[in-house]
């Protein structure tokens, strides 16, 4: 019943914000894309008609078709569920490891608190790109590398959140009541500590996605994402930009499609913080 | 105050430590054996046994740490797979190209976020307020990579307003090199040709790259100046009869821009691998692209040498704004907490 009425005041000041809920509604059709979008595609996406390359938009090819023959606009929905896909995973990655690390840090404190936390300092102090790269440089080229690679350098960001939290839900007198009642610290830990800190990693989560969609676009055109024939928006611009001059729409769309989603998933995160935590209101 | 700096910047040796660490096994652990890529697929064993024993590829992986440690403490960095110059002399010739379009793109974002932010909240509320904000939106969710494409379809395509390549128009051009900063170079040197073609080519890459930060510096400035105007001596400032505008830029931006200062030396660290990208659309020979194509083929000293240098940078920049930070604001207490 409580936590019915939570949710609920939750979603009220949520339906309140007008860029939330342009976010989420553009979230959901993504979704929808994600899921059916080869079969709603007017053409195959991997399908290159060599007698039809640079295709202006048209009639038939709407957003025009690439170097290749390709069409954009299949393309472009095919993209969707890849981009989709690589930023929930790679944000799940970041998520559940630092959680656990940061939670880890915070309740412990001392020695173990002192080594991740410096260790995320290290990670923090190269730009994320950067470090990205290099792990790919490990890793391999490849879309399920590039996963990998955009998960591991978001870490330290959900670590020093939950850290941060976790030390100051420590000194809260229900957690010390659950610890005086014998319960175990890893008890104390998910059952007691986490689920109050859950908003702020959820806000942290939704933006974390933009991040992720955003880093995979970019490894993508560096040509360290998807291997062809696959459509990845970052990719499909890495591709066509020799052709800048001579076929502008096929750079306009992919491009296009990355701002639409970063900025949905910025809104909605944007106005989840407002309704879940309105301390960190900025 | 002294003490506090001092303890900073040693506190800065390990992270600096730790990240030569997670690089160098990351490359040389983890990576797969460069070796084939470098010397070809057909190299004879005896060639590859020369080439890894040239490199010092054949020691324990601590002795390689060990080693190239040493060497950084000298300033030297090994030698480039490929080109088997120095990495230091591969990376400092190519290193002021980057800063100059960093710097070009800290000032433009700096001015344009401030001016920005600023009347968006002085004007709060308003379709001025709502447009700078949607617009500050947008600059945060672009791809810097697509930005960079589309405007040159557009100013270099469409208006043939600004080049899209490099950094000047040809390599007789070039001012005489003092700081590699080709604008601050033509200035020192009087050559005033020089000084509006670099610039001229600077322009687009500038704005491109700095776009990002502009976004979160406009929206930073607009939060901060609001908080700073509901205060009471800005209320007091009014009773006085001083104007709006000398409230805002005498009282307002004064106080306001603390935070701002913050965020303006955190993005100057971020856009060191925003460079990356940006550098590789214009084809500006910076350290950004040098750096992708050495990953791309696996020339690690390189990559080592860079990242370290970034996240020195990096980590240099976050102490001065500390610093700079503990300066201005006078409520932050350093260093007191932990004794």
């Amino acid at each position: 019943m409580e936590r019915e009425s939570t949710l609920k005041q939750i979603w009220g000041s949520l339906s309140q914000n007008k860029g939330a809920m342009a976010g989420l509604v553009i979230i959901v059709i993504l979704a929808i894309i994600a899921v059916i979008g080869d079969s709603i595609a007017p053409y195959d996406p991997e399908y290159s008609d060599m007698t039809a390359c640079f295709v202006a938009p048209c009639a038939e090819h709407i957003f025009g078709t690439d170097q290749l023959g390709r069409d954009i606009f299949s393309r472009v929905l095919s993209g969707t569920r890849i981009s989709l896909t690589v930023g929930i995973i790679a944000v799940s990655i970041s998520l559940t490891i630092g959680t656990v690390v940061g939670a880890l840090a915070g309740y412990c404190g001392g020695k173990v608190d002192m080594v991740i936390m410096r260790i995320m300092d290290m990670m923090l102090a190269v730009p994320s790109i950067l470090l990205a790269i290099t792990f790919m440089a490990a890793l391999g080229k490849g879309i399920d590398k590039a996963v990998i690679a955009i998960g591991l350098v978001s870490i330290p960001e959900y670590a020093r959140i939950v850290r941060g939290s976790v030390l100051s839900m420590k000194q809260n007198e229900f957690v010390q009541a659950a610890r005086v009642m014998g319960n175990k610290d890893s008890v104390i830990i998910f059952k007691h500590i986490l689920p109050n800190i859950l908003s702020s990693i959820i806000v942290r989560a939704t933006l974390g996605i933009s991040t992720a969609v955003l880093d995979t676009a970019a490894l993508g055109f560096l040509g360290l994402g998807v291997q062809p024939p696959a459509a990845e928006w970052g990719d499909m611009l890495g591709r066509s930009r020799s052709f800048i001059f001579n076929a502008p729409h096929t750079l306009i769309f992919p491009g296009l499609a990355i701002t639409l989603t970063v900025l949905a998933f910025n809104m909605l995160g944007d106005g989840l913080r407002d309704a879940l935590d309105p301390k960190q209101r900025k | 105050m002294i003490k506090y700096i001092i303890k900073r910047i040693l506190q800065t040796i390990p992270v600096l430590i730790g990240v030569s660490i997670i690089v160098f096994v990351i490359l040389r652990v983890f990576a797969p054996d460069p070796a084939p890529i470098v010397l070809g697929d057909h190299a004879s064993a005896e060639a590859t046994a020369a080439w890894r024993e040239a490199y010092g590829l054949n020691e324990p992986i601590v002795m390689q740490y060990l080693h190239y440690m040493q060497g950084v403490l000298t300033g030297d960095f090994g030698d480039s797979y490929f080109t088997k110059t120095s990495v230091a002399q591969e990376i400092f010739s190519r290193f002021p190209a980057t800063i100059e379009l960093a710097v070009g793109a800290i000032l433009f974002a700096s001015i344009f976020g401030i001016l920005f932010g600023t009347i968006a909240a002085v004007k709060k509320g308003t379709w001025i307020d709502n447009i700078s904000m949607l617009f500050s939106l947008v600059g945060v969710a672009m791809p810097v990579f697509w930005l960079g494409l589309i405007m040159i379809i557009f100013f270099s395509g469409f208006l043939g307003l600004f080049p899209s390549t490099g950094r000047i128009s040809s390599p007789l051009m070039r001012p005489d090199d003092i700081t590699g900063l080709y604008v601050i170079d033509s200035i020192l040197t009087g050559d005033m040709k020089a000084l509006k073609d670099s610039l001229w080519h600077l322009t687009l890459p500038a704005v491109v790259l700095g776009m990002y930060s502009m976004a979160i510096i406009a929206r930073m400035t607009r939060s901060s100046l609001l908080e700073v105007l509901s205060q009471d001596y800005i209320r007091t400032a009014k009773a006085k009869g001083l104007n709006s505008k000398q409230i805002v830029l005498r009282h307002g931006l004064r106080n306001g821009l603390i935070p701002v200062i913050t965020v303006i030396g955190l993005q100057f660290g971020t856009m060191l691998g925003g460079a990356l990208l940006t550098e590789s659309v214009f084809s500006w020979p910076g350290i950004g692209a040098y750096t992708v194509s050495c990953i791309l083929k696996s020339d690690f000293p390189v990559v080592q040498g860079v990242v370290l240098l970034v996240a020195t940078i990096f980590v240099t920049l976050n102490l001065l704004v500390d610093i700079i930070y503990a300066v201005v604001d006078p409520r932050i207490k350093y260093g007191k907490k932990e004794e």
